[in-house]
């Protein structure tokens, strides 16, 4: 009997245990593959080859585009989501019939799939029927080539992820300011606090744990973007748009190059788990700072 | 002229020894009108077919099928109930969407499945398939008369698209060659020529082009002058291999032009030679002056659908392309399109097109490999062949014997003006233009990425050279360089 309470905690912690075994074996399948020449179309030439394929990478223009893609990509639509988001969470903040209406109608795009969304968009873009032009025709803007051009392309795809994602954002600050004590707001009142005051001395410092955790979530799913770059552009024109799941999925089944593909995601998760250090020690310092312990 | 003078010629026809046009030419001079010949063609290919063969030796086994969604598929699957009555092997089947159909099939190949019996390919695919070990060599099968029926005449089968199925596996080696290994079979393939809306052309007082220069002259001016059209020339654009083997390669490979120099197995680019680069510069013109604005997100659908809405006036790509959206009455110039085989190259005689072949390829990890043969063996034979072509949609059919017959002569031309003389004069030189080698996907991906580039404004000369310089590095990393 004493035997078993002592192993009864581990029997509670076996769940936990199982599914983080489940996610490390794929992690080190993909750690081991990364060092192998390994082309399933070329199985003759399988073996060890080490940092290889990281020096392969790391020495190829194409892959420090591709970095500059990603993050060019991740920093702008988490930007402008964030911006917008919280705007329109700001607008919506008070509970009325039109707000709550709103913020049902607001989510709609976020209920649609990325890739469709993209789809959707490439309709909504066309030169030859799509309504987004025939409305800039109206204004003199003739001859915009949304995706189809290096200069236009990264816009249109951040415009798209924005118009997907940023109802994310909003509905995630939302529930944060609606959850906000309101004793500190009153006192404001009270004492005649200007609006902008309230909202960069109060509201915005108290929101910032949500406001951090929405932009991790946001900016890890879009530096492994690849529904809606790959629904439109596939990469191009030329290497415009080639971001890091469109290059790795290229080489995993086009290329069959398990080894390269292997490497790339590697280096995306050490990029993902430098940029997830960074937010999860900034939101620690933030909860101390709030405890008032730093 | 006797019966078995006229069974000997059908015969020679079915073993590619005499063309089509001398067995037409002779019968008529026999006395034989059209439909006779096609009667006693079928006759002769029925007795063969339904010879000692023991159909029902696999019965009570079951076979399941990885297909795309085509109407190729359609065609066979309307036909399934005979397949399944003369042998009693039951047949399942995934059908998947062709955005998605090879990477289905490369994760069940990869993983050594053996969910899937057979699965239809392209021979581009079986470069990657076949040395990987993933996919059976059919002359095992073809050539074993205890396996093969008799009536199943491997020689009816377009001897060009025979040999596009099959290739040695050493980069640079002739498809077709006598080390080759059988990796596919055709089942449906397509000639990359030119389809052109009639109406748009009558009403600008043109003839379909007789070359490149005429059709980016041609292209131009309807660009110019918007009219029902939006613009002149359709062509796929994307950042696929899908890109460069429809009409690009066709027109490349009449050019005289070539994608390697292979030198004893060790295989160098050739995209930037002197006059590649004049090509290339040639096409980049005509297409950033005369196809769509919004080239680079061009795939055949896209292709497919301008000038189905009428918004392209012609397109440059897969002859069946044009036909299935000419005979879809939903699509609003159905009907008006008019078929052309094309040689690009002024100084050429004859259009040399590069060939798209759906294929059928059997699994390496199928559970009974003589079973699938058996469906295999009756897919791509005589009679599933003559259904999918006269009775449903097998459009291009791979056995000489459709083409020759004249239900299905009717059927074609009474629908689709041009497309038999388009035939006619393309099949002869019609092959698969790239030099096979397994780095395939990567080279004409990349290919297709520095014609993006090129198209939006990219120095010609530099991207090429760019891309030879690319390629080659490709190359060397596996020894082929």
């Amino acid at each position: 009997m004493k035997i078993s309470n002592r192993l009864f905690p581990y029997v509670l912690t076996l769940p936990a245990l199982l599914v983080c075994v489940g996610i490390l074996i794929p992690f080190f399948t993909s750690v081991y593959y990364s060092l192998l020449r390994y082309n399933l179309k070329m199985p003759y030439m399988k073996g060890f080859i080490w940092f290889d394929n990281y020096i392969s990478i790391f020495s190829d223009a194409s892959f420090w585009n591709t970095i500059r893609v990603s993050l060019t990509y991740t920093f702008f639509t988490v930007i402008i989501e964030l911006v917008l988001g919280l705007g329109i969470a700001l607008l919506l903040a008070k509970r009325n019939f039109i707000n709550n209406l709103l913020g049902v109608l607001l989510v709609l795009p976020l209920m649609i799939a990325p890739a469709l969304a993209s789809l959707i968009w490439r309709l909504l873009i066309n030169p030859n029927f799509g309504v987004v032009n025939y409305m800039l025709s109206f204004v003199g803007v003739t001859d915009f080539r949304w995706a189809s051009h290096p200069d236009s392309v990264m816009f249109t795809l951040i415009m798209i992820d924005v118009w997907v994602f940023t109802p994310f954002i909003m509905i995630l600050l939302l529930a944060g300011l609606r959850a906000l004590p309101r004793q500190p707001f009153e006192a404001a009142e009270l004492d005649g606090v200007p609006e902008y005051y309230k909202f960069f001395r109060i509201t915005l410092p108290m929101l910032f744990p949500y406001i951090l955790t929405a932009c991790l979530f946001r900016m890890l799913e879009s530096i492994q973007q690849f529904d809606i770059i790959y629904a439109l552009s596939q990469g191009g024109p030329g290497e415009s748009s080639m971001a890091f799941q469109v290059s790795a999925y290229l080489q995993t089944f086009q290329y069959t190059n398990i080894g390269k593909a292997a490497a790339m995601m590697v280096v995306l998760w050490a990029i993902c788990y430098f940029l997830c250090f960074i937010f999860v020690r900034q939101w620690h310092k933030l909860k101390e700072k709030t405890r008032g312990v730093s | 002229m006797s019966e078995s003078k006229m069974k000997s010629l059908i015969d020679s026809y079915l073993k590619g020894k005499v063309p089509r046009r001398e067995l037409l030419i002779k019968a008529g001079k026999y006395g034989i009108g059209f439909a006779a010949l096609t009667q006693l063609m079928r006759m002769q290919l029925s007795t063969a077919f339904a010879a000692d063969f023991d159909w029902k030796k696999h019965s009570g086994k079951s076979l399941n099928l990885l297909l795309n969604k085509h109407p190729y598929t359609d065609s066979m699957i309307a036909n399934i109930d005979s397949f399944k009555s003369m042998t009693g092997i039951e047949v399942t089947y995934d059908i998947f969407a062709e955005d998605v159909y090879f990477d289905k099939v490369t994760a069940a190949l990869s993983a050594g499945s053996s969910q899937y019996d057979a699965f239809m390919t392209g021979a581009y695919m079986t470069w990657t398939y076949g040395p990987a070990g993933w996919c059976a060599d059919l002359n095992d099968y073809i050539n074993d008369p205890n396996k093969t029926n008799p009536g199943y005449n491997w020689d009816d089968v377009v001897g060009n698209l025979r040999d596009a199925c099959s290739w040695s596996g050493v980069a640079g080696d002739a498809l077709g060659g006598s080390d080759s290994k059988q990796w596919c079979m055709p089942w449906g393939f397509e000639l990359n020529s030119v389809t052109y809306n009639m109406r748009y052309f009558k009403e600008a007082g043109l003839t379909p082009p007789k070359d490149l220069p005429e059709m980016s002259d041609q292209a131009k001016w309807f660009t110019d002058n918007p009219k029902d059209w939006s613009y002149g020339i359709g062509t796929r654009g994307s950042r696929s291999w899908a890109t460069i083997h429809p009409g690009f390669m066709s027109a490349y490979a009449n050019y005289g032009l070539t994608d390697f120099d292979n030198n004893g197995g060790k295989l160098k680019a050739a995209m930037n030679s002197d006059a590649s680069k004049a090509f290339h510069k040639e096409w980049i013109n005509m297409i950033s002056h005369s196809g769509p604005k919004n080239w680079s997100g061009y795939t055949w659908y896209e292709v497919g659908n301008d000038i189905g809405a009428g918004a392209s006036a012609m397109i440059f790509d897969a002859d069946i392309l044009g036909y299935f959206f000419n005979g879809n009455p939903e699509n609003k110039e159905a009907g008006n399109f008019g078929f052309h085989g094309f040689t690009p190259n002024p100084a050429a005689s004859a259009p040399t097109p590069n060939v798209w072949i759906w294929s059928l390829a059997m699994s390496n990890f199928s559970k009974d490999k003589d079973a699938t043969w058996y469906w295999m063996q009756w897919a791509n034979g005589p009679e599933n062949a003559m259904f999918g072509g006269v009775e449903a949609n097998q459009v291009n059919p791979v056995r000489k014997s459709v083409w020759a017959s004249s239900d299905f002569d009717a059927k074609v031309r009474g629908t689709s003006p041009g497309y038999m003389e388009q035939y006619e004069s393309s099949i002869g030189g019609s092959e698969i233009k790239f030099t096979p080698q397994p780095l395939f996907f990567e080279t004409t991906t990349e290919w297709a990425a520095a014609l993006q580039e090129m198209q939006t404004g990219s120095n010609v000369d530099e991207t090429l050279d760019k891309l030879a310089g690319k390629i080659d590095g490709m190359m060397k990393d596996v020894g082929l360089g």
